[in-house]
């Protein structure tokens, strides 16, 4: 049953190929059947692998063929199964699928149509080599490939510059986390040899013999790695200018899965992380200040989009601080749940957008809810899901990563809850000004507004029901559940280390339960005394006055910041090497010494005057002088 | 030999220098290229003459076999000069090689 496994990632490249090689002249519905039955496949084989790893989780390696074989070095093309990694193929898959579907209609009048399916064919196929590579170099292979499809997508409409600027932002500061990922990995391979889980972390434990600064400074190029591909602050500015993709990119990669690559790479390395407290800190921290910082922003965005966008940054920062705390199964929850509301609102925010006709910015928009019914019906849940009311998805995991924090660290928990508090607000003023009050569009737009066609609004369907009942999975164990997914997903992390578990009473679990869910709800009363009692608008760039206001619309100056500090010096250094080192000493050089041959040409030159006789006469010559010489 | 007794190799050699050197002087003194063209025959000629005596002296043929190559070469040789003179001639108007220098440098 395993075996299976090798045809997951097989069934996208295929369509890939097929699309690019062959789907020349075919008809939109059926190179949009092939792409998205493709993907629905691999989700059929994944879910019988799935269930193989019901029974507890039995990792098992899955041997493809030699990949590299270097001395001791080897490296195989090989699938691990375990809970981790098919979790992970199951959402990939499924919400992959359910997106591929609702691209062939949000994609249906553009013109690179096929291209773009394929790309998101590629996408899956290097998102599950991701997934279910049996070593770290492996997981580089798909980590890098998704940066790379991701660029392509984002760069999609590649004639606005705009766009193209995004993509190489995005690629650009990837650049800069993966760097730290080949040094972590690098460092991990000195130290104990080998970069294969199965004799890391599974059967053998030689990320044991890690120990010293050398573990620390692993794990720590190891979390920058996850930093640049899950946008954690400081490298997360791309993921708001990747929004300049098309909507089902922004669901499928900066929501859904690409971004939650660091999540999975880090709980993969769980063992790692576990054992080094320094590098566990640097994590939480960074997920808390990025969960923060991201929430604040999107209060003040007006792109639907960006607001997705940056709550996407802060819910991958609550996601980090999960993992920093060494809740790994709560994070990898977390992940899910985020996986199918994200995507949701996205791709309803992608249903908004169609039906504006390409309209992004919510103070153009207003009173949505009676043009599309069935749009602003599955935002509500995705929104309520993202809130944390219960008993929606992300309530469950949301609550558990608080408890976790309130457990550990009063101050990650203080921070934390302010942060989702922040999240319900924002979220909630985003439907509002959607959906809410009267349309502040131009006539034309009004005119125009429609609800989206059956092939779109039916995956937001799915996943709205997914994102109602998606917590399940992780029930607390309050509410008179034992937590079957954490029991399990946990068996697969931790072999070495004991998880820290929660063990607070009852009482106390469900007392913060009620404080979480009265936050969210205050949260919420407030956004609708705001935006729909009062009627409040947000506000037009010009009339901005608070200075904070001004700094959360700036996005904390950190494009500025960068712009003053990276790119202003290196342009500074690149106009001196053009115009002063260039042209003087490698110029200089370069004809200093086309010189001599020159100079020397120029007298020999005179030799070859056209005249003939000369020529005879220096022949002559010439054979005289030999013959004297010879006699 | 027996004909001309009195008629030696050196006579021979005699002549065919005699030939040579015309013909290298008459390519150093004149600047009509028909003439320098001919010069070079003269001078082709002159090694033609050699080899032949030489053959005969020695009772050999192979010099001879080299006198045809040579004849054959010069044929050709004249054909194409002399249509490249010819080209010359209609797009210069002149064969003096004092005026056609231009292939240099």
């Amino acid at each position: 049953m395993e075996k299976l496994v090798t045809l997951i990632p097989l069934f996208p490249l295929v369509g890939f190929l097929y699309i690019i090689f062959l789907g020349k002249g075919l008809s939109k519905n059926l190179i949009g059947g092939i792409g998205s039955g493709a993907i629905f496949l691999s989700f059929v084989t994944s879910i019988v692998v799935f269930s193989t790893q019901l029974g507890g989780g039995n990792p098992t390696i899955v041997k493809v063929f030699d990949w590299i074989t270097a001395g001791t070095f080897d490296i195989d093309i090989a699938f691990i199964v375990d809970p981790l990694s098919t979790i992970y193929l199951l959402f990939i898959t499924g919400v992959g699928f359910l997106i591929h579907v609702y691209s062939i209609g949000y994609m249906h009048d553009d013109e690179g149509f096929n291209r773009f399916i394929a790309y998101l064919n590629f996408f899956v196929f290097f998102m599950l080599i991701l997934v279910l590579g049996d070593s770290y170099v492996t997981m580089f292979v798909g980590w890098e490939g998704v940066g790379l499809c991701s660029f392509m997508l984002i760069g999609f409409w590649y004639k606005d510059m705009k766009n193209n600027d995004a993509a190489k932002k995005a690629f650009v500061i990837n650049r800069i986390g993966d760097l730290g990922l080949i040094i972590g990995m690098c460092m991990i391979f000195m130290q104990t040899g080998t970069l294969k889980y199965d004799d890391l972390f599974i059967s053998g434990s030689e990320a044991s013999s890690l120990n010293g600064w050398y573990l620390h400074a692993a794990a720590i190029f190891l979390f920058i790695g996850a930093m640049g591909k899950s946008a954690q602050i400081p490298l997360h500015t791309w993921l708001p200018d990747a929004m300049a993709g098309p909507t089902p990119v922004s669901a499928l990669i900066h929501a859904a899965t690409m971004v939650t690559a660091g999540i999975y790479m880090v709980a993969r390395s769980s063992d790692i992380f576990a054992s080094s407290e320094i590098a566990s800190n640097v994590v939480v921290w960074a997920g808390l200040l990025t969960a923060i910082l991201g929430a604040t922003v999107a209060l003040t965005q007006n792109d639907i989009k960006k607001v997705l966008a940056y709550s996407t940054v802060s819910q991958l920062g609550f996601m980090f601080v999960a993992l920093g705390l060494g809740a790994y199964s709560i994070a990898v929850f977390h992940v899910i749940t985020h996986a199918f509301f994200k995507a949701l609102l996205f791709l309803g925010s992608g249903s908004v957008i169609h039906g504006m006709g390409g309209e992004q910015d919510i103070r153009r928009m207003g009173g949505l809810k009676k043009y599309m019914p069935t749009t602003h019906f599955t935002f509500l849940i995705g929104t309520i899901a993202i809130s944390g009311i219960p008993p929606l998805a992300g309530f469950f995991s949301k609550d558990q990563i608080i408890a976790f924090a309130f457990e550990e660290n009063m101050l990650v928990f203080v921070i934390l809850s302010a942060a989702s508090a922040l999240t319900a607000f924002y979220m909630f003023r985003l439907y509002f000004l959607t959906f809410h009050g009267k349309f502040r569009g131009t006539h034309d737009q009004e005119h125009h507004l429609h609800e989206s066609p059956k092939v779109m609004t039916i995956p937001l369907i799915v996943l709205a029901v997914l994102s109602i009942f998606g917590g399940l999975i992780g029930f607390p164990h309050a509410l008179g559940h034992t937590i079957h997914f954490h029991h399990w997903l946990d068996h697969a992390l931790e072999k070495t280390v004991v998880m820290p578990f929660l063990d607070m009473s009852l009482n106390m679990e469900l007392l913060l339960m009620l404080v979480a869910t009265l936050i969210a709800a205050c949260s919420i009363y407030f956004a609708y005394n705001k935006y729909v009692t009062k009627g409040e608008l947000a506000l037009e760039d010009d009339e901005i006055e608070s200075g904070t206001h001004k700094t959360l619309a700036a996005k904390y100056y950190f494009d500025e910041i960068y712009d003053a500090l990276i790119r202003k010096p290196v342009d500074a250094a690149s106009a001196f090497f053009a115009k002063v080192v260039e042209p003087t000493f490698i110029d200089g050089l370069v004809k200093s010494v086309s010189a001599i041959p020159t100079g020397l040409g120029s007298v020999a030159k005179l030799a070859q005057n056209g005249k003939m006789v000369m020529y005879v006469m220096a022949m002559i010559l010439g054979l005289i002088l030999i013959l004297i010489t010879l006699l | 030999m027996e004909l001309l007794p009195n008629i030696t190799i050196n006579h021979y050699l005699l002549v065919s220098v005699a030939l040579f050197s015309l013909g290298i002087l008459g390519i150093l003194l004149r600047r009509n290229a028909i003439i320098m063209f001919m010069c070079v025959e003269l001078m082709l000629n002159a090694v033609n003459l050699m080899l032949v005596a030489f053959s005969k002296m020695w009772g050999q043929t192979d010099a001879q076999v080299f006198v045809f190559f040579i004849m054959v070469v010069a044929a050709a040789e004249v054909a194409v000069g002399l249509a490249i003179l010819m080209m010359l001639y209609r797009n210069m108007n002149t064969t003096s090689t004092d005026v056609l220098d231009k292939l240099k440098w």
